[in-house]
């Protein structure tokens, strides 16, 4: 094999601290190595024709080039080989910038070890044969978990798009965070007149299957086609009889279970409908306040239920679900504020998150759109706002910035000058993120107009005096101590992962963050793609974002799905398992081990052998280190590669 | 080809391709400064790493092995990094019987969005190779011998 070596510069981002020219003096004496240069940027242009025209020059068989990390750009210059006529797998990738230059100084030992990495590559790429990729069909249904904002979103467009969308939400009803609020910034918009067409055309569209009060079981499968097993959760309803028309709810006895939507400010019955524009509109009984669950006595709703669709007995069921693309879009949750003792979380009842306020601000909430203060019910005059719970705090293990709180928060002050006119409120926040579109005249409309006072400083302790709250903090733009006598706090709480999350993620086989966040791709250019195929991130999931951030997301994502569907066909990654039947003496340890059950016995004149299922397996190589033959190799990995790799660098 | 005399041992490192090589790259990416002592080899997966390549590696004049994978239950392919962990655990007891430290082998799990953790790993094992020095070398008719009996084993 005659190889060409190829060492980046990148810039200054490896010559920086590597002498890429020495590089390529030392790897032309490498076996097979015939010619060796170093070039200004690789991936570029005149980088990628310099390479086709140096294998047409020397009739080379296999690069080398030694750059950047291979989840980069291993793709590009794989397209760059066969363009000059090569297979694509007679390539390999020398990681010396992630790897070397930008990870120590000393340009003597980056040097050194750069060329250790080029003599690895070369003494691998002599092994690698061409490899050749198979077509195989897809299911053209998509899977979008989440029924928020986002995932509405990419399910409409999923559907517009012609593609048949499968939307599971955990909650009987979608609309998530969003179908909470009372009106978003910066416009002042009512959230749920503009969400609430969004959902009902979910509901209405032909192409979209939406399963509420259902999760994710178990994902099998690999892109194009995912097995998807979906638990319908008890509802106790018949919801093919149930018309949402709420007469059960009415006469209910039990008024006293938890109202998640309200975010337990108010109270419900044990047979509800969250909200009155839920999609779809159909009841659920909480068995933990439902009299005839209990006790076996009451059964109310069942009487009263003009269609007869109670249905006491109900079980979980398990469906399943075929698709070929998955789209996570699971959203977040708030942190949990009672961490903060001294801002008297959970122990005042003046003191409520910012959601809360949220929905007694709201028409539909609790309190009918009037702001009332939870202990007595008095209209409050002092409104103080804390920023940063939970946000940008490292101590309670959040030190990220969870973006829209800043935004929020000038919005809630905004619309409490619009219900109490002569009330005052405080804002004590850390710094102003406003960056979005009209987002800063926004908070200072908030200031100027509505006359919201905000003080630069943390909030030291909250505590009652007489039937008010005093905030005690710092201004340090004035350098001072504050008190602010309150009738309510509000916390503006800070975005983390949706609970649960992590658990979906190791069903999608996606990685995740610190925090339960899910990863993307590639932080800049694959912003909604996950590393695992056929699995795409849409909305807070992946990240705090706001409203028009996250309808983005879900457009992009289905975008990415629309694209993925436009082929007839997706090509196999032919880095695959293949069994040497000759070697194979038929023990069956390679099916026993193999998690994606890609290898099955066959009869081979009489004997036992394993063969892999092509579409199937994933190339992780775990039968070829469980084989105690050798007979199974995963192609591109094989023993001989990784030693040869070992043995560039060891060999006493 | 002589390492940098005095300054450098020779480590390798098996890393799988999603989690830890991902991690690799995010402490490239925030320029974590580590020794520069390791190489790395990149597997698919953790799961794919026989235990007789770190034996290998190790008698073919290793300093030190350091293998990582996705944390157990974040595997991408699901269940490979419990392979992975029985077998090298295995193999941890089976290095003294070779006349090996068994410090001089160790695994771990660092994630794709741990490149501090990377850091970490990195600068706390080349240290502790660079306490235990350098591994003995096989030399003349044995390394002979040795290299016969290796091929013979893969």
């Amino acid at each position: 094999m005659k190889i060409g070596v190829f060492v980046c510069h990148c810039g200054t981002n490896i010559e920086g601290t590597v002498d890429t020219a020495a590089v390529a003096a030392a790897a032309r004496e490498f076996p097979g190595v015939v010619f060796a240069t170093d070039t200004m940027y690789a991936c570029s242009e005149p980088g990628q024709d310099g390479i086709i025209e140096a294998i047409k020059e020397h009739n080379l068989d296999g690069v080398v080039v030694a750059s950047c990390t291979p989840r980069m750009h291993e793709p590009t210059f794989r397209k760059t080989l066969e363009r000059a006529g090569l297979n694509r797998y007679l390539f390999e990738m020398a990681n010396i910038r992630e790897h070397v230059s930008w990870i120590g100084k000393d340009r003597e030992a980056n040097t050194n070890k750069s060329v250790d990495l080029v003599r690895m590559a070369a003494a691998k790429l002599l092994n690698n044969k061409p490899l050749f990729s198979k077509s195989f069909d897809m299911n053209k249904k998509v899977m979008i978990v989440g029924g928020g904002v986002a995932g509405i979103q990419a399910a409409l467009d999923c559907a517009d798009g012609g593609l048949q969308v499968v939307l599971v939400e955990k909650t009987s009803s979608i609309g998530g965070k969003m179908a909470k609020l009372d009106k978003t910034f910066p416009t002042v918009d009512c959230s749920s007149c503009v969400l609430g067409p969004r959902m009902v055309d979910v509901a209405q569209h032909p192409n979209i299957t939406l399963h509420a009060y259902s999760e994710i079981e178990e994902v099998n499968g690999y892109v194009g086609n995912f097995e998807v097993k979906i638990k319908k959760k008890a509802s106790y309803v018949n919801w093919d009889l149930c018309t949402g028309c709420g007469i059960c709810m009415e006469k209910c006895p039990s008024k006293k279970a938890a109202d998640p939507f309200n975010e337990e400010l108010g109270k419900t019955t044990a047979i509800n409908i969250p909200f009155p524009q839920a999609i779809p509109k159909k009841a659920v009984i909480d068995p933990d306040f439902c009299m005839k669950m209990i006790k076996d006595k009451c059964g109310v709703c069942a009487k009263v239920c003009p269609s007869e669709a109670i249905d006491y007995t109900q079980k979980d069921e398990i469906i399943t679900e075929e698709v070929g693309a998955v789209v996570a879009a699971t959203g977040f949750d708030l942190f949990d504020w009672t961490v903060y003792g001294e801002y008297g979380g959970g122990k005042y009842p003046d003191v409520i998150t910012s959601l809360q306020y949220e929905r007694m601000l709201s028409a539909s909430g609790p309190s009918e759109g009037h702001i009332k203060r939870p202990s007595d019910g008095k209209e409050p005059k002092n409104v103080v706002f804390i920023q940063c719970v939970g946000s940008r705090d490292k101590s309670v293990g959040r030190p990220y910035c969870s973006g829209f709180c800043c935004m929020y928060t000038a919005k809630q002050s905004i619309l409490t000058k619009d219900h109490i006119p002569d009330s005052q409120s405080y804002v004590f926040y850390m710094d102003i993120r406003a960056p979005g579109k009209m987002y800063d005249e926004f908070t200072r409309r908030a200031m100027e107009e509505y006359g919201a006072r905000y003080i630069r400083g943390r909030v030291s302790m909250v505590y009652p005096k007489g039937d008010k709250l005093i905030v005690r903090g710092a201004d340090t733009l004035m350098g001072d101590q504050v008190e602010v006598d309150a009738d309510l706090v509000v916390l503006a709480v800070g975005a983390e992962a949706s609970i649960g999350a992590t658990d979906l993620a190791k069903k999608l086989r996606i990685s995740y963050d610190a925090y339960g966040f899910f990863m993307e791709g590639h932080p800049k250019l694959k912003p909604v793609e996950t590393n695992t195929a056929g699995v795409f991130l849409a909305g807070a999931c992946q990240g705090p974002k706001d409203i028009p951030a996250s309808v983005a997301q879900g457009s992009a994502a289905a975008a990415k799905v629309l694209s993925m569907f436009a082929k007839d066909q997706l090509e196999s990654d032919p880095q695959i398992s293949v069994v040497d039947i000759k070697r194979c003496i038929g023990c069956g340890k390679c099916i026993s081990t193999c998690p994606f059950g890609a290898i099955k016995e066959i009869d081979f004149r009489g004997q036992p052998k394993a063969e892999v299922i092509e579409t199937i397996c994933q190339g992780c190589g775990i039968c070829t280190s469980t084989c105690p033959q050798g007979a199974v190799q995963l192609q591109h990995f094989t023993d001989n590669q990784i030693l040869a790799e070992v043995n560039a660098i060891c060999r006493f | 080809m002589p390492v940098l005399e005095g300054k450098e041992l020779r480590i390798v490192g098996f890393l799988c391709n999603w989690c830890s090589y991902g991690g690799a790259d995010t402490a490239g990416v925030g320029r974590f400064d580590q020794p520069t002592d390791l190489r790395i080899i990149k597997v698919p997966c953790s799961g794919r790493i026989d235990p007789l390549f770190i034996v290998k590696t190790l008698m073919s004049g290793a300093d030190g092995v350091l293998v990582s994978g996705c944390h157990p239950n974040d595997c991408h392919y699901a269940e490979g990094n419990f392979y992975a962990r029985r077998r090298l655990e295995m193999l941890k007891r089976f290095i003294p019987m070779l006349g090996i430290d068994p410090n001089r082998f160790d695994y771990t799990w660092v994630s794709a969005s741990e490149g501090q953790r990377w850091q970490e790993v990195v600068t706390k094992f080349t240290e502790q190779i660079h306490k235990l020095g350098p591994a003995q070398k096989i030399e003349g008719a044995d390394a002979e011998e040795t290299l016969k009996l290796m091929e013979a084993s893969l």
